[in-house]
């Protein structure tokens, strides 16, 4: 497994510490617990991330189960949570603390760790030709925070009061006094703690990424022919570093309000009939605060799976990505936008309606770079010859939802439109398309495309087939209808709707969307089966280059040991979007280019 | 490295080579700073928004003019602006020690970390000393038609808006945010200098050890240097914000 370094990486990786010594022995411990390889990092974060994903599914089929059949208990409810489910029947302070928890896991713990953590991770060295990160060791920091922050957002679910239940945007004054609720209490508390550990860790990461793009792509490879997978990775990084710290900051405040008795977000409250001290204060201010990082987190948790898809429609089109220059000019128009729309979300505070006018506008170029991409997409896969392997069906399907779900954020994003629908089921329709689903479709066409690389073995394409249709279908019947919903008034973050008269007429749909949510996550399983199973039994990759791609993580062994490649690391004299170029089915990113060959 | 001759027409950001012709470490250390400074913005602009929608906002001149063993001096700004003397002074022996590191020449770096070291000590000790002053201080404080005895902290603030009582002009509460985030910000931003002390004792030792001799370089006294400028730089920012407007 040791490998020669080359000379050439000694001089882009600094004078000193050039060499993560690879001669020495390695145990259990360094290779599978703290291991600095950044694969190995990589699968440490997807399967952290499954894990998540599983208890954060979990928990909203449990508050679907409330939704669909409010008025029936079930006895295996109170066996699975005790007190929470007094006789079966979910109580509405515990149906809070899930949706909290779903929203906080799915959003940070799935789509953003798991997702970058996983792919920035694993690819970003295998495809700009590195022999790992910049720096290993922060790597490994990083991926030991997000540990410690996962330990105390699981502790916090078993602490008596129960975890947050202020719902994962954790607005003040919910989130800022402890009496305010029973969820407001020591889970609060905890959810802050992990917050700051999970933003540590995503700034270690960030930084490694962003400086191992910049700093060691192998010779040859120029900014301009990495695959779009790392420029997506690239911006990914940049708007966590940079949104993050705001998070960290409207955190520590909200901390300091809970525990020392500052007033930056409460004033004139009274609780239980008692005057607070608190005055002069503004709850508004922490919404700016969160939202300036949640805008770009949706970003955040988009761009990975953007630039996944954008790889896999290419490869299995068998034709290069159309207008490469216009996918990185628009990620990189949505990298900047992305800072200047926060207060969409805040339409219905009070904000001046000018300064609303003002992200009215912003909100809605960002439809601009949105459909050059989904344009672009269409056109690589407009008379290619489309390979339908599990990866691409994740990746069409990916197009699918981002079209379906940022067509309703056109709605949404009209100030006007949005004082009816906020806050309503019509943006719980839209967000989950447009960034549960989606994303959640990058990653599964990130992990069936890179698979054979991660493990060496296929996934099982019988039960890959199965888990796409499913998903697909059942995404669709799960999340459309809301958007009835919402536009009939139903408001999002309500435990029971049997007391409105005119929301009866959705019990029966309610009723349904819990069953295809039920069966939709029974498909996940089936790919949680799929994927641990197939580790061990799945069948084994002969061929280096299974999918016929030019990009350079096929170019190293089929199981790549902690260095990558055996001898040098190969150079690089083209783009990575050579498909049926010159009569060539493919020509790998490290061939050089011939004398008589015609340009792209 | 400063010493290698760069060719004419290299093409810096073709692969291979660092296109800022830096190392990685330095890149994340640019980056980091960033980072943080989107966490001290964050944090100003808030206090900020807070502060020019209230009324009444204690006036800095009133509030910071005590100094050591003087009392309440009436020296407005006096013992801030040595603070702030030292902490910059401190950023002169950091370039001194960064420029002796290029010479090669351990016994300097040793020297200028040490007066850095002492110099970050000094703007620490100094913080305490104000917060201290600020917290035990004793104001006359008119509540419920009561004469009270405050200081400042988190949850009070004895520089509020001047009422006539029994023929004297006394304060009232201000707003709390006043120490909130005067306490917050001042003490992340000691937090920052406190880290960075922390940061140059060992690069002191290890130039004592004589490490980065061994590698060649004094790249690492350089990295620390970008944090504590940058730690410098913010407290301007602090400074402007908190005891100038
Ligand atoms: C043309 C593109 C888009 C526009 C104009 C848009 C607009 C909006 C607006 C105005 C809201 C606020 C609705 C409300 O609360 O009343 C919203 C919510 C949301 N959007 Fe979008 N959006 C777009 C694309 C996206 C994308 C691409 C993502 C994610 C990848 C996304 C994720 C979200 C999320 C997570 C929320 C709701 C957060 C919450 O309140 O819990 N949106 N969108
Ligand atoms: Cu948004």
């Amino acid at each position: 497994m040791s490998n020669v370094l080359s000379s050439q990486e000694t001089a882009v990786h600094g004078v000193h510490d050039a060499h993560h010594e690879h001669h020495h022995h390695e145990t259990f411990l360094t290779k599978y617990i703290f291991s600095q390889d950044h694969k190995m990092i990589a699968k440490q974060f997807l399967i952290t991330g499954i894990i998540w994903a599983i208890i954060g599914g979990l928990f909203s089929v449990i508050f679907r189960f409330q939704l669909g059949y409010p008025d029936a208990s079930f006895p295996w409810m109170e066996d699975l949570l005790g007190k929470w489910a007094p006789g079966g029947k979910l109580s509405p302070e515990f149906y809070y603390a899930l949706v909290t928890m779903h929203g906080t896991v799915l959003v940070f713990f799935v789509l953003t760790a798991g997702l970058s953590g996983t792919f920035a991770n694993f690819l970003i060295p295998l495809q700009i030709g590195a022999r790992d990160m910049a720096s290993p060791l922060l790597n490994m920091l990083s991926y030991w925070f997000f540990f410690l922050a996962s330990v105390i957002m699981v502790a916090s679910l078993f602490v008596q009061t129960g975890p947050a239940s202020g719902g994962w945007t954790v607005y003040p004054p919910l989130s800022a006094i402890g009496d305010a609720s029973i969820g407001s209490k020591i889970g609060m508390d905890l959810w802050l703690v992990s917050m700051a550990m999970f933003i540590v860790s995503s700034l270690l990461g960030g930084l490694n990424y962003i400086t191992t793009i910049l700093n060691m792509r192998t010779k040859g490879m120029s900014m301009t022919r990495m695959p779009l997978t790392i420029w997506a990775l690239f911006f990914t990084a940049v708007l966590g570093v940079l949104s993050f710290p705001v998070l960290l900051s409207g955190a520590i405040l909200l901390l300091f309000d809970r525990n020392l008795g500052t007033s930056f977000f409460l004033s004139d409250l009274i609780v239980a009939g008692k005057v607070l001290p608190n005055e002069g204060g503004s709850a508004i201010l922490f919404q700016h605060l969160f939202w300036f990082l949640g805008h770009p987190e949706v970003y955040i948790i988009l761009l990975p799976a953007m630039g996944m898809a954008s790889e896999i429609l290419s490869v299995n089109s068998r034709k290069p990505i159309f207008g490469y220059m216009a996918m990185v000019a628009s990620l990189f128009a949505i990298c900047i936008l992305a800072f200047l729309v926060w207060a969409h979300h805040m339409f219905v505070t009070g904000l001046n309606p000018f300064l609303g006018s003002v992200f009215v506008l912003l909100t809605l170029l960002i439809a601009v770079p949105s459909a050059i991409k989904v344009f672009n997409w269409l056109t690589t896969l407009w008379r290619g010859n489309i390979r339908f392997t599990p990866g691409m069906l994740f990746a069409i399907g990916f197009v699918s939802l981002f079209i379906s779900g940022g067509l309703t954020g056109i709605f949404l994003g009209n100030s006007a439109l949005d004082i009816h629908l906020h806050d309503t089921y019509f943006v719980i329709a839209h967000f989950h398309i447009v960034m549960g689903v989606a994303s959640f479709f990058g990653m599964y066409a990130g992990v069936y495309h890179w698979y054979p690389k991660m493990f060496g073995r296929y996934l099982n394409n019988t039960l890959a087939y199965i888990h796409f249709w499913v998903t697909l279908v059942g995404a669709y019947l799960i999340f459309w209808p809301m958007h009835y919903q919402g536009l009939a008034g139903v408001p999002r973050r309500y435990y029971d709707f049997s007391n409105w008269e005119s929301f009866k007429q959705f019990n029966g749909l309610n009723e349904f969307i819990s069953v295809v949510a039920l069966v939709v996550f029974a498909v996940q399983l089936l790919f949680v089966f799929n994927f641990f199973y197939s580790i061990w039994k799945g069948r084994k990759v002969t061929d280096p280059n299974p999918w016929k791609s030019n990009t350079l993580e096929w170019t190293t062994p089929i199981r790549p040991g902690h260095g990558n490649w055996e001898g040098e690391i190969p150079e690089v004299h083209r783009w990575a979007y050579d498909y049926s170029k010159d009569g060539k089915d493919f020509i790998p990113q490290t061939e050089p280019v011939g004398a008589d060959e015609s340009k792209h | 490295m400063a010493s290698t001759a760069i060719p004419a027409g290299t093409k810096w950001w073709s692969g291979g080579k660092s296109p800022f012709n830096a190392s990685y470490g330095k890149i994340m250390m640019w980056y980091f700073l960033m980072s943080d400074a989107f966490t001290f913005g964050a944090f100003l602009i808030s206090y900020g928004t807070i502060r020019f929608s209230v009324n009444h906002w204690p006036d800095p001149n009133y509030v910071f003019n005590a100094f050591p063993f003087a009392g309440h001096a009436n020296l407005p700004l006096a013992f801030v602006s040595l603070m702030t003397f030292i902490l910059i002074f401190s950023s002169v022996t950091m370039v001194l020690a960064v420029h002796e590191g290029h010479k090669m020449n351990r016994k300097g770096v040793e020297k200028y970390m040490i007066l850095t070291i002492l110099g970050g000590l000094a703007f620490l000790g100094c913080q305490a000393w104000e917060w201290t002053h600020l917290i035990t201080g004793d104001h006359a404080v008119l509540v419920n038609g009561q004469i009270e005895k405050w200081g400042t902290t988190v949850t009070r603030n004895p520089f509020g808006p001047e009422v006539l009582h029994n023929g004297q002009m006394v304060s009232t509460p201000g707003p709390i945010a006043f120490g909130g985030y005067f306490f917050g910000i001042t003490g992340f931003h000691g937090f920052h200098v406190f880290s960075g002390v922390v940061i140059n004792i060992i690069m002191y030792i290890k130039t004592r050890l004589g490490h980065f001799d061994q590698r060649g370089h004094y790249e690492m006294i350089e990295k620390a240097g970008l944090y504590w400028h940058f730690v410098d730089l913010v407290w301007v920012f602090v400074f402007l914000c908190f005891y100038l407007i």
